[in-house]
C-alpha cells in the first residue's frame, strides 16, 4: 500500500492525515509534494498525523526531516501527531524523537502552535 | 544440519527493493521469527536493497542485484550483492552525530546494524556484498544451543 494524504484546517493549523507507507519512491514523493503545496499556499502551521502510517524506511525518515527543515526555514512549524509504535521506535533510535515536536492529542497539538 | 537456501537475481529497480523486502518477510516468518523480528529483518533487507540499487548499481539496467537467503537451525543469513564500484565505508557518516541529525539521508546502514545481530560489509571494486545475520532465539553465534 502506498501513501495517501488528506488535509483539513483546524484553528489555523493544517492537519495532514497520512496513511500507508512512507518509503523510497511514491510515499516520500507524496509527502514532499503535500508539504510543498501547503507552503505554496502559505500554510505554515503543519501537523502531520501519522496515526495510520504503518511503515517508514530511512528514505521516509529523511523526507520527514526534509519537511521539518523546509517548513522551519520558511518561518513555519511542523509537528508530528499520533506516532505508531514502529515510527516512534525508529525516531528514538535515530535520535530524531527529540528533534521533532511529537504530540499524541490533536486538540492539544493544535493549541501548541504559535499564534 | 541441513540448510534451506533461496537465491534471487533482480534488476536495479525500485521493484527489486519491494521484492526483496517481501521475500525477507515471508522467509523470516516461515523461519519462525516473531512479528517484531520479521519487521526488523524485512526492513534491514529493504535498506540493503536500496543501497544496492541506488548507490551500488545506480539504477544501471545492465547491473543486477542478487539476494540469497540461507536458513539453518541457528540463523537466517541474508546476503545482498551489487555490481557497483564498491561502498567506501570511510565515507559513511554517523547519523547520530549532532551535525548529521538533520541530514536527509545516511541512515540505512545504521538501521541495518540496529536491526540485525551481525552485519558484514565487504566492498570491492566489482561491487559490495552485505551479509545480514539474525540468530534464531536460543542459538548462539557459534551454532550451539544457548543454555536457558
Amino acid at each position: 500500500m502506498s501513501m495517501k494524504t488528506s488535509t483539513r484546517q483546524v484553528d489555523g493549523v493544517t492537519i495532514v492525515d497520512c496513511s500507508g507507507r512512507i518509503t523510497l519512491g511514491e510515499g516520500s514523493v507524496t509527502l514532499r509534494d503535500t508539504v510543498r503545496e501547503l507552503l505554496g499556499k502559505t500554510n505554515k502551521k503543519i501537523l502531520l498525523n501519522l496515526g495510520d502510517v504503518n511503515y517508514i524506511d530511512s528514505s521516509g525518515i529523511g523526507e520527514l526531516v526534509s519537511a521539518y527543515t523546509t517548513v522551519k526555514n520558511q518561518g513555519g512549524e511542523l509537528k508530528l501527531l499520533n506516532l505508531t509504535k514502529k515510527v516512534h521506535d525508529l525516531l528514538q533510535i535515530t535520535k530524531l524523537y527529540t528533534v521533532f515536536d511529537v504530540k499524541d492529542d490533536e486538540a492539544a497539538a493544535v493549541k501548541s502552535f504559535g499564534k | 544440519m541441513s540448510a534451506h537456501r533461496v537465491s534471487y537475481t533482480l534488476d536495479s529497480t525500485l521493484d527489486t527493493v519491494n521484492s526483496a523486502e517481501e521475500a525477507a518477510s515471508q522467509i523470516a516468518t516461515e523461519a519462525g521469527f516473531g512479528d517484531e523480528e520479521v519487521m526488523k529483518i524485512a526492513m534491514a533487507v529493504r535498506e540493503a536493497a536500496v543501497n544496492a540499487v541506488l548507490h551500488g548499481n545506480a539504477y544501471d539496467p545492465g547491473k543486477k542485484v542478487t539476494v540469497d537467503f540461507e536458513r539453518t537451525a541457528q540463523a537466517l543469513v541474508i546476503t545482498i550483492r551489487d555490481q557497483g564500484k564498491g561502498l567506501d565505508l570511510a565515507k559513511v557518516p554517523d547519523p547520530l552525530a549532532p551535525e548529521n541529525l538533520l541530514k536527509t539521508s545516511g541512515r540505512g546502514i545504521f538501521l541495518i546494524r540496529s536491526f540485525m545481530d551481525e552485519v558484514e560489509i565487504n566492498p570491492s571494486t566489482s561491487g559490495t556484498e552485505i551479509k545480514l545475520i539474525k540468530h534464531v532465539h536460543g542459538a548462539t553465534a557459534d551454532g550451539k544451543e544457548a543454555s536457558q
